[in-house]
Formats: structure tokens, sequence, C-alpha cells
């Protein structure tokens, strides 16, 4: 094949040797050709008999309704939105409602994959035998169903606002010990560990924490925590340079957890610990103020993170028994022990084995985020394709925005995640 | 999912329908099918609902039931297709059902933007809101922070937002796409507060775990009229579905009834003997009534039917009276007032153009 497209390119061959119709190039190029032109007549040919439709059946048609005024209330918004935001500004609470779900469910769901992935490989019988269970239950149950059953167990669960649990007031981390303390004498009274705990609360109205308020002196706190951060990288810096200098071993992370904690801590107490609870309150029905993690948002979560670890625990472990037995020995043999042996040796190879499935996964639980309808929490399908197609009847334009919206996201995390495939990748020289 | 397959094949419709393919005239359709595709809410009692043999039943339902009467002659020859709030319009304007009877609010954007027109208005509500009777409160103004479950994709989510925005009030909104769903995480103790037309607040109080520890407020914060919708462009349709509503309510105004519409035809008839024997005679019924029942005119012609359409629906079905009373009024477990949906002639504001 080649042969021939050069001999054509160079002209040397010009000399017929049979019908251009033989020529492999040109057959392939008139093939692409037409394929492409059925194609674009196939998407105008779409584009036209629905435009011609929707102006016959005199649906109002075009995207300017995204500039509208929406006139509803959303349950939950991640950034301002009142009704009289317009309809672009509901896409865009939806869209930002469906990635935090995306993002959390994700981030949980590797965590309890991870550990369900290695537990199905415990030596402990009874560790290995639950993981297993878990895994098969999990994974042979409809998602939809899974919601549903979330959803029912939190509010069947939690009792109404007015008689929820509430978490607040004067807290002494000594009061258990208060017994003792009495027994031996130190009869003293608040111990002067007692600290004022905000409210929190949790109900069938959700978990309601308290929103700290940093005062105006609260900025050298932050200046510490930035400054520790950079001591901390230093630091790991400079224990890098010298084991590979010396061989020498520094306690890198638990220096850096160190600094990081205690140093903002104590500036923070010097500083006359200048942070402020917004706290909730109940008042009328509800409790007003703090934040609200609603039980719409917990069972989605919960449904998506539970079931999707499952399929993300059975990657883990085929990750991990791919890696040949002989990696393991060889480890040991270098003198490697058992935890460093994991996370220097198996694991970076296991990588290699569990990123693309992994990426499948994160798709996988975006997508069924869509299914937060059923439970009420409003994502991108029911803000955007559930109440706004209503209110505007534009069907068309609005599953068509929604499944490129998916579709970007989904493309964006396929993205990041090649890239990082590409990091762990086994590198040829 | 099975819920975004009605969009989804709408939404096909829609691209792929060649221009000329669904002008038809429905009528014709209908007929060649043998049936009405005709779509209903999935559970709202009294309106449209299931009962034990799986068969639906209700005040939207005997609106269907009406129009297969007249084309047909028989209530049976309908095909329900159940519809949440989300996917009722979209389904009737990618041709998937032939009329839509499921309490829907005629508002102007839905006449005039959607592709679909109301026939009229066979139910004359408003929005209310119910609470606990434990909450002792008795003013939806007295609503203030809480927390309401409502139905998405409704004109209810709308006047929700207006109402509270217009009293100063917040509120927190909890939105499910179907009723039942809303129901239930009222019932769970989600919301303080259920908001929907009141005809469907005392529907939903009867499926509620305990009715009696619920009470609906007085207000009423919309006007909701109610009625069938079709698709734009099919004025013989549209003519059709309109005048079988009218039929029903001029029906209960001249007191005709399932019971007594053979013998007010036969009367009809035999004036119209008498008369042409006599000019001078007395006719015993009203000429109304003997056009309605298609012993006088042509009018079921103009529509495309016979000229007992009318005689028809009457029988199988019985007068607007009729229909509300057995499946909301007086002769069901609703026990909903007439209130304004009453004739013109005894207080309420039901009222249809003659038929002449």
């Amino acid at each position: 094949m080649a042969a021939d497209g050069v001999a054509i390119g160079t002209g040397t061959g010009r000399a017929p040797r049979g019908s251009i119709l033989n020529d492999p190039l040109f057959r392939s190029i008139i093939i692409q050709l037409l394929l492409a032109a059925a194609l674009i007549a196939f998407v105008w040919w779409i584009a036209h008999n629905t435009i011609v439709n929707l102006r016959r059946l005199n649906i109002a048609s075009g995207f300017d309704f995204l500039w509208e005024r929406s006139g509803f209330d959303i349950g939950q918004t991640l950034i301002r939105y009142t009704q009289d935001s317009t309809y672009g500004r509901a896409l865009l609470v939806g869209f930002l409602n469906t990635l935090l779900i995306a993002v959390l469910g994700i981030v949980f769901a590797t965590i309890i994959g991870l550990i369900l992935g290695i537990a199905r490989l415990s030596r402990n019988w009874l560790v290995a035998k639950l993981a297993t269970v878990y895994v098969e239950v999990i994974r042979n149950i409809p998602v939809l169903l899974q919601l549903l059953f979330w959803y029912k167990a939190v509010l069947s669960v939690l009792p109404n606002p007015k008689q929820g649990f509430i978490l607040q007031g004067d807290v002494d981390p000594l009061s258990p010990f208060r017994w003792l303390l009495d027994k031996v004498g130190v009869t003293t009274g608040p111990s002067p560990l007692t600290f004022h705990m905000p409210t929190v609360a949790l109900n069938n109205r959700g978990l309601l924490l308290p929103v700290p308020v940093p005062g105006p002196d609260f900025t050298a706190t932050w200046i510490a925590l930035g400054l520790a951060v950079i001591a901390t990288a230093a630091i790991a810096l400079w224990a890098h340079t010298r084991q590979r200098r010396t061989g020498a071993q520094f306690p890198t992370f638990r220096t850096g957890l160190a600094l990081i904690v205690l140093v903002p801590l104590a500036i923070f107490l010097l500083t006359g610990s200048p942070l402020t609870f917004d706290a909730p309150v109940l008042k009328g029905f509800n409790f007003v103020g703090g934040v609200a993690i609603k039980p719409e948002f917990m069972a989605l979560l919960l449904g998506l993170t539970l079931y999707t670890a499952a399929y993300i625990g059975e990657i883990v472990r085929a990750g991990i028994l791919a890696v040949p037995w002989g990696q393991t020995e060889a480890a040991y043999a270098l003198g490697l022990r058992r935890g460093v042996a994991l996370r220097r040796v198996i694991i970076p190879q296991a990588l290699r084995v569990i990123i693309p499935p992994l990426t499948s996964q994160y798709l996988n639980l975006t997508k069924n985020s869509s299914l937060a309808v059923a439970v009420g929490y409003p994502d991108l399908v029911s803000v955007f394709s559930g109440t706004t197609l209503n209110q505007t009847g534009q069907a068309v334009e609005i599953i068509f925005m929604t499944m490129l919206v998916y579709l970007a996201i989904s493309l964006t995390t396929s993205l990041a995640m090649n890239i990082f495939n590409r990091r762990v990748a086994l590198r040829e020289r | 999912m099975k819920k975004y397959l009605v969009t989804i094949a709408a939404g096909a419709a829609l691209c792929l329908t060649a221009g000329a393919a669904m002008a038809g005239p429905t009528l014709d359709l209908v007929k060649k099918n043998g049936f009405i595709r005709c779509g209903v809410n999935p559970s709202l009692i009294g309106f449209a609902a299931t009962n034990d043999a799986g068969e639906y039943q209700g005040f939207d339902v005997d609106y269907c039931k009406a129009v297969a009467s007249a084309v047909f002659n028989d209530p049976s020859k309908v095909k329900y297709t159940p519809l949440n709030a989300k996917e009722r319009f979209t389904a009737l304007q990618s041709g998937e059902i032939d009329m839509l009877a499921r309490n829907s609010t005629w508002t102007m954007s839905r006449d005039t933007q959607m592709g679909i027109m109301f026939t009229g208005v066979n139910y004359y509500d408003g929005q209310g809101f119910m609470v606990r009777k434990s909450q002792n409160i008795s003013s939806a103004l007295e609503l203030n922070g809480a927390t309401v479950c409502v139905q998405t994709g409704t004109t209810t989510e709308l006047n929700l937002a207006d109402y509270f925005k217009a009293n100063k009030m917040d509120y927190t909104l909890v939105a499910f796409e179907n009723n039942t769903d809303v129901n239930n995480a009222y019932d769970a103790g989600r919301c303080d507060a259920l908001t929907t037309d009141a005809s469907g607040l005392y529907a939903t109080r009867l499926a509620l775990q305990k009715p009696d520890d619920h009470i609906v407020l007085p207000e009423i914060i919309s006007k909701e009229p109610l009625g069938p919708v079709v698709r734009q462009g099919d004025d013989e349709w549209f003519g059709l579905v309109k005048w079988v509503g009218f039929a029903l309510v001029n029906a209960e105004e001249l007191g005709i009834t399932k019971e007594n519409v053979e013998q007010m035809k036969a009367t009809a008839l035999d004036d119209q003997a008498q008369l042409a024997k006599d000019p001078s005679y007395k006719a015993k019924g009203s000429p109304d009534a003997a056009r309605l029942l298609g012993v006088d005119g042509t009018f079921g012609q103009s529509i495309g039917l016979g000229n007992d359409w009318a005689f028809n629906v009457i029988k199988q079905m019985g007068n607007y009276g009729e229909i509300f009373d057995r499946n909301i009024g007086a002769g069901s477990k609703l026990q909903i007032a007439r209130g304004l949906n009453a004739l013109w002639s005894k207080g309420g504001i039901q009222y249809a153009p003659p038929i002449r």
C-alpha cells in the first residue's frame, strides 16, 4: 500500500498500471469523503427536521430562555441563587451540585474501595469473607434501589427537628474521669480543658454544623499555616537529597504533621482564639444558621459511594494480584519492610493495572449521580432537564445541553486520569 | 430510567420525523388505531389512579372515556399512558398521546409557547398547603422558615416561590419528580408542609398513614384552572375534545343524566315527530336538549362524528355533575365540595357555551 502511495507522490510511476479506481490511496480518500459527506448530510437533516418540526408545532426554540428569570427555588445551592435568577444560573447551580456529589463520591469511593480491595486479600479469614460478602451484595443490587433504600433509611432513623440530637454547650473532656478525680480528692469543678462547643444538630432536616467565622486576628494563624507548609516542603526536599547522598532516613511525615498542626495552633491560642461560630439555632420549624448537610445529599453520597466502592475494591484486588509474587519476594530480599514494600514496590506496579478500569468507575459514578432526582437532590438532571425543561418546554435544547455537560465532565475526568496513567505507566527506555 | 424514555422518545420524534408525517388529523389516526391514547396522572386518587383490578379510574380518566364514548360509543377504547409532571407536555408535543387529561394548569406560556392547547377547564382549582395538626398553625402565613415538599415541573413550584417572596417569608424547598415521592417524604417528616393543588391535597391526605393527623390550611394562593390538553395544529380534534367537555356541562345544566338520557332523547324524538304533524304542538322537552342529543341539527358532523356523539357520551359517562360526584365529590371518599365547580346557575363558575 505504502509503495503505491509513494509511486503516485513521486510521479515516477505515472505509467498507467490500471484504472485509478484500483488505486488504494485514491479509494480510501474517496471513501473518507463520501463518509464525511454522508455524516454531514445526516446531521444537517436531523437539525433541519428538528427546526422545521418545532416551528410547525409552534414550540418556542433557541437559547434565549437561558437569560430569562426562572421563578423557582432550588433546595441546595453552592452559589447565590434565588427565584429571580436566570435559567442559565439554575443550570450552573445544577452543574455545581452534580460536580460536588461526583468529586466527594470519587474521593470516598476510592478510599473505601482501597480498603475493601486490601481486605479481600487479607490473611484474616473473617475480614476477607466480610469484604467478599459486601462486594457481592452491593454489586448485585441496582444502584437506584440502593439510593431509595438509603433515603428511606436516613429519613426513618432520624427524628424531627424538635426531638433531634443536639450537641452543644460546655464540653469537659475530663468529665468521664470525674469520679476518679473525686475519689482522689481533686474536686476542682470544671477542668481547664473545658471548651465551648458550638451547636451540632442531627435530625431529619439534615446534619447541621456550625460555620467558623474567622475574626480579624485570624490572619496570623493563616500566615503561620503557610510558613509551616513551606517549612515542611523544605524539610522534605532536604531529607530527600540527604537520603540519596547518605542513605540516612528522616521522619519527614511526622515532623511535617507536627509543624503544620502545632505551629498554627500555638499562634491561634496566642492571638486569643480569634474564631467564632455561626451555629444553627432552632427557630420555629427548623434550625437557622450554620450549614446543613441534607438527607437527600447524605443518601445520594452514601448510595453512590458504597456502590462504586464495591467495584473499586475488585479493581484494586485485581491490580495487586497482577503484580507477580516475585516482586514482593525481591523487595523483602532487599530488606524492605512490609509497609515500604507495599508502598514502593507493589502499589506503583499495581496502579498500572488499576488506573484504566478505575477511570471507568469514576465516570460511572458521575453519570449515576443523575439518579439524584429519585431522592430529591437538585442535581443537573433534576434542576435543568427536570424543572427548567418543564417550565420552558424546550426539550430539545435542554436535553442537548445536559448531554453536552455530562460529556464535558466525563471527558475532563478521562483526560486527568489519562495524564495520571501516563505518569505511572511503564517507561520503556 | 423509564421516565427518561418518554423524553428521549419525544426528542427523537422531534428530530427524526419528516415534516409531513405528523400533520395528519388526529381523529383519523384515532379511528384507525381503534382507541384514544390518553395521558393521565400515574397516581392521584380521585383524578387518575388504578383500582384493585389495575384499571384506571377517576375524574380525569372519565374525560378520556368521555372522548372515547363520543368517537367509538365505547368508554373502554382508551389506552392510558401514565405520565409525571415533567413528561406530560413532551409526550403530547411529540405525538405519543392524542390527548392529555392530567390535572394540568392552563397558563399563557403553556398555551402559546409549547405547541399545545387547553380545551377548557374541567376543574377550577387553587394551590394550598397541608401541615401536621401537631404544629398548631392555622394559616399559611405562619409557615415562615418551614421546609416545604413539592413536585418538580409544576406551576406549584412557581406559585410557592412567589407566595413566600410576596409575604417576605423564608422556606426550604425539597422537590421530587414523582407525586408519590413527595407524599412519602412529607409522611416521613422530611417536610413541615406539603403544597399542591387543593384537590390534590385532599387526595394525598387519604393516602397518608394517618390522614386525621393532617389539616389543609385555608389559604388558596393561586388560580389553577385544570383541563384537558391537545396538540396545536389540529383544529378538528381540538374542537372535538373541547365540545365533549362542554357537552358534559350542558347536560348537567339541562338535567340530562346517565339515567334519563334515553328517555330525554325519546321525548325529543317524539316532540319532533309530533311537531312535523302538528306545528301548533307544544314540545315536552327543551330545544337545547334536542340539539345536544342530536335530534335537531347536525352538530356531530361538524366535529367529524355522528349526531349522537353527545348522547353516547352521556349514556356512557353521565353528565359533568355525575362524573364529579362519583370520583371526587359527595359520592367519593374525597368528599370535595363543588365550590367554584358548581354550575354558573348554582353559584359556581362552570359554564359552557350553548350548542346551536
